[in-house]
């Protein structure tokens, strides 16, 4: 689809003002370019200060860098995001049963509503949390759902994060460096605030506790270290939620339980948000040469004597090829039909599919099953054609590696450029907290904007932004 | 309340790296001091880089020592890890490792800390700018521990801090003084004689005590005085005994904190009582050299014992 359909969410399809954006656009109309020039300097300035950078792998300088910052927010309606939020509960709730059921008694492929293969043979599907029950019964305790807008009503899921979602201090800090600047917008507008997340974050862990923990759960925030790309946010939520940030070296299992070195000895940890993969997480039980793990920590979680936040082996759930099943599982396990619409899937794995997709291969958006942070992806429409000759070939090479979809027109929200505003496109990434108190969602999240003209790659680590969301209050 | 082993070390680490940049700084200033008021030669840098112990690594790169030579390796060079840029990198890393432990104010004093001095010593450095950036990165130091000392809750975080602080700042005097102790001995200045200016205000100058050494004693010099001044004065914020009796102090905080007295409190008494309860006369009978040798080991020994007591890294 040309760039030129695509829905903006400032000025429709057409160039009618949308509700939500009146607010925004008496701003812009009022303020001086060069004085948004300058505060946009000064937010930048406001980000290195603080810190807020991440590590690029493989960047030749190894240099921190900075996600740009666009000063135009990003509004929802109020009814559109308790809409949405409806649809994204409903979706997380089911993919917490799904787990459950497919390391239990995998009812779901018993009725035939997802073919044994789909697991049997996945990655992301871990034996060793076969039959195991997480303190507290959730697997995801934290989501990050990303979807995409296509129109006034269309929204899409293009992905469940279900293992360790990132992005959420950038959701926070974006929203503390438009209060610190344009404080004036926030006094005509009222916006749904977000800075209760690490305080919810704090209560959905210590509400997942092992029993073991005694009223008073000591939580810590697990990091592989200071030169994760994510490592900002590792310690930005562990300080913001007072608790200790840990590596695997200041973990060690002690009678029984997963205990941090202090400076009176170790202690013990009861849940752990740890921010490490499944595969790295215990040299003993997964990759034997992982430095950055607890030795036996899987043990520990088997006697339920520790919780991990994300759960083991949750990949199953936002694992592409299962991703394509979403609408079935949603409906095999809460009894109604999805709330929010899943982007058509072909499975490369099946031969039917994957003819059409060799076929209509410059149409179709081609992802690696396991792929993610928008590596090793093929955008078909912008692709030349030595790159689909290519991709050709590795699809025929491994077929079951991919999955394709057909490329959707995402929304377009202004940012502000140099030559005053232009749309760009965007995607969301809400934050979803799950507790056995419930699932919360803070409203907004993180909207991600390509920052190249007609670029549909969002990703950080290939030259997108952020945003400030905001949901209003009605 | 509980706090990492990691997280202690890291801190303690921040503070020794910081305090470190600016007596870096305050050697350069003597060093450029004495070669703009006296007819150059470069003997000065010489020991000047001994002071900083930073001597071996440049003559092993570099040979001959040379004033330019000797200002860049002390600021920039990263070979040099004990340049003020490679010191600030440092404090920095373990900064942003411990980051939870720190307020907004420290953690922001200490980045822009690095920021600013980064893009002040992109190049090398030249010399009308020589002033200004040795000005910039005590003023950087002062800020962070202006932003410690304002904003940071007084628990045991804050004495891992100081205690980082005080070892460095303590290993940084006695090294002062043993480079030039033979100009305080007794053989090298016959009762009444005066003392080279320029030695005294080398020795003062780095320790940043001529005005607070008149204050005290006037105008006269005496290498008695000054000896006595930089080893005993716990008025003298940079003085051994003031340096050794804020560990003893940070410790015995922190032996109350915990319930727990440990062997690197041990040491820091014996550092107090034994070493630097001796008056003057007994240390110059004993040897300065000798004296400052045993001092310098047992601060050593002291960091060693902490790092155990405190399991910064087991």
């Amino acid at each position: 689809m040309s760039k030129s359909s695509s829905f903006d969410e400032m000025w429709g399809h057409e160039t009618v003002l949308r509700d939500p954006y009146v607010p925004i656009n008496e701003w812009l109309q009022q303020e001086d370019a060069g004085r948004l020039r300058r505060k946009a300097r000064d937010a930048e300035d406001l980000f290195r200060l603080t810190g807020i950078t991440f590590n690029v792998y493989g960047a030749r300088d190894a240099a921190e860098r900075l996600i740009p910052f666009d000063i135009v927010p990003r509004v929802i309606a109020g009814r559109e995001w308790d809409r949405l939020s409806r649809g994204i509960e409903q979706r997380v709730r089911a993919i917490n049963a799904f787990l459950h059921d497919i390391y239990h008694r995998q009812e779901i492929i018993r009725a035939g509503r997802v073919p044994i293969e789909a697991i049997e043979r996945n990655a992301a599907f871990l034996p060793q949390m076969i039959g195991v029950d997480p303190p507290g019964g959730v697997y995801t305790h934290i989501v990050g759902t990303d979807l995409v807008r296509t129109g006034e009503d269309e929204f899409y899921v293009l992905e469940d994060n279900a293992r360790t979602p990132s992005g959420v201090s950038y959701m926070l800090e974006n929203r503390e460096t438009m209060l610190h600047m344009f404080p004036e917008l926030f006094m005509k507008t009222r916006v749904r605030p977000v800075s209760s997340y690490p305080a919810m974050l704090h209560r959905s862990l210590c509400a997942c506790a092992p029993n073991s923990s005694n009223g008073r759960p000591v939580v810590g925030v697990m990091t592989p270290g200071s030169y994760n790309s994510a490592y900002y946010e590792h310690s930005f939520l562990a300080d913001k939620m007072g608790v200790e940030l840990v590596e695997g070296q200041d973990l060690r299992v002690v009678d029984g339980r997963v205990a941090m070195r202090t400076t009176q000895g170790y202690q013990p940890i009861d849940v752990l948000y740890r921010r490490v993969d499944d595969d790295w997480i215990d040299p003993l039980n997964f990759n034997p040469d992982s430095a950055l793990g607890v030795p036996g920590i899987m043990d520990v979680y088997r006697a339920g004597r520790i919780t991990l936040a994300n759960a083991p082996g949750t990949g199953i759930a936002d694992d592409k090829a299962i991703y394509s099943y979403m609408p079935e599982i949603v409906e095999f396990y809460t009894g109604e039909k999805a709330l929010l619409k899943n982007v058509p899937t072909w499975r490369c794995a099946e031969p039917e599919a994957l003819s059409y997709v060799l076929d209509n291969l410059s149409e179709l958006v081609v992802k690696e099953v396991h792929g993610s942070g928008g590596y090793g992806m093929l955008i078909g429409p912008t692709a030349s054609k030595k790159e689909l000759s290519a991709f050709r070939d590795k699809l025929k090479a491994r077929p079951g590696n991919y999955i394709a979809q057909p490329t959707l027109s995402l929304s377009t929200v202004p940012i502000f450029t140099r030559a005053g505003l232009a749309p760009r496109h965007v995607d969301l990434r809400p934050f979803v907290l799950v507790s056995p108190e419930g699932v919360s969602i803070t409203p907004g999240g993180l909207t991600r904007v390509a920052l190249k003209k007609g670029s549909l790659v969002v990703n950080s680590s290939q030259g997108g932004g952020t945003k400030d969301t905001w949901v209003l209050e009605q | 309340m509980t706090t990492l082993g990691k997280t202690a070390g890291g801190l303690y680490w921040m503070f020794r790296h910081l305090e470190r940049s600016e007596n870096t700084a305050r050697m350069i200033e003597v060093g450029q001091r004495i070669a703009l008021t006296r007819s150059s030669d470069d003997d000065e840098w010489g020991s000047i880089l001994q002071a900083a112990a930073t001597h071996a690594g440049y003559v092993a790169k570099h040979g001959e020592v040379t004033r330019d030579l000797a200002l860049d390796w002390m600021l920039r060079d990263p070979d040099n890890p004990s340049s003020v840029l490679s010191v600030v990198k440092a404090a920095r890393d373990n900064a942003r490792v411990v980051r939870t432990a720190l307020t907004r104010e420290v953690w922001e004093a200490v980045n822009e800390a690095w920021m600013t001095l980064c893009a002040a010593m992109r190049r090398k450095v030249h010399d009308r700018d020589l002033q200004d950036v040795l000005a910039l990165i005590r003023q950087r130091a002062a800020f962070v521990r202006g932003a410690t000392h304002g904003t940071m809750l007084r628990n045991d975080i804050y004495d891992f801090c100081r205690l980082g602080m005080f070892s460095e700042r303590a290993d940084c005097t006695a090294r002062i003084l043993d480079v030039k102790y033979f100009v305080l001995l007794p053989s090298a200045t016959a009762v009444g004689s005066r003392l080279d200016d320029v030695q005294w205000e080398t020795i003062l100058r780095s320790v940043s005590g001529v005005g607070a050494f008149q204050m005290r004693y006037g105008q006269q010099l005496r290498p008695r005085e000054i000896a006595e001044f930089i080893i005993h004065d716990r008025a003298m914020p940079r003085s051994l005994a003031f340096c050794a009796h804020k560990l003893e102090e940070n410790l015995g905080y922190l032996a109350a904190d915990y319930g727990t007295r440990l062997p690197s409190h041990e040491i820091a008494e014996r550092l107090n009582q034994r070493l630097l309860g001796r008056s003057i006369d007994t240390i110059f009978e004993n040897g300065l050299h000798e004296f400052l040798m045993e001092v310098q080991h047992c601060l050593a020994h002291l960091s060693q014992q902490i790092e155990i007591d405190y399991r910064f890294y087991r």
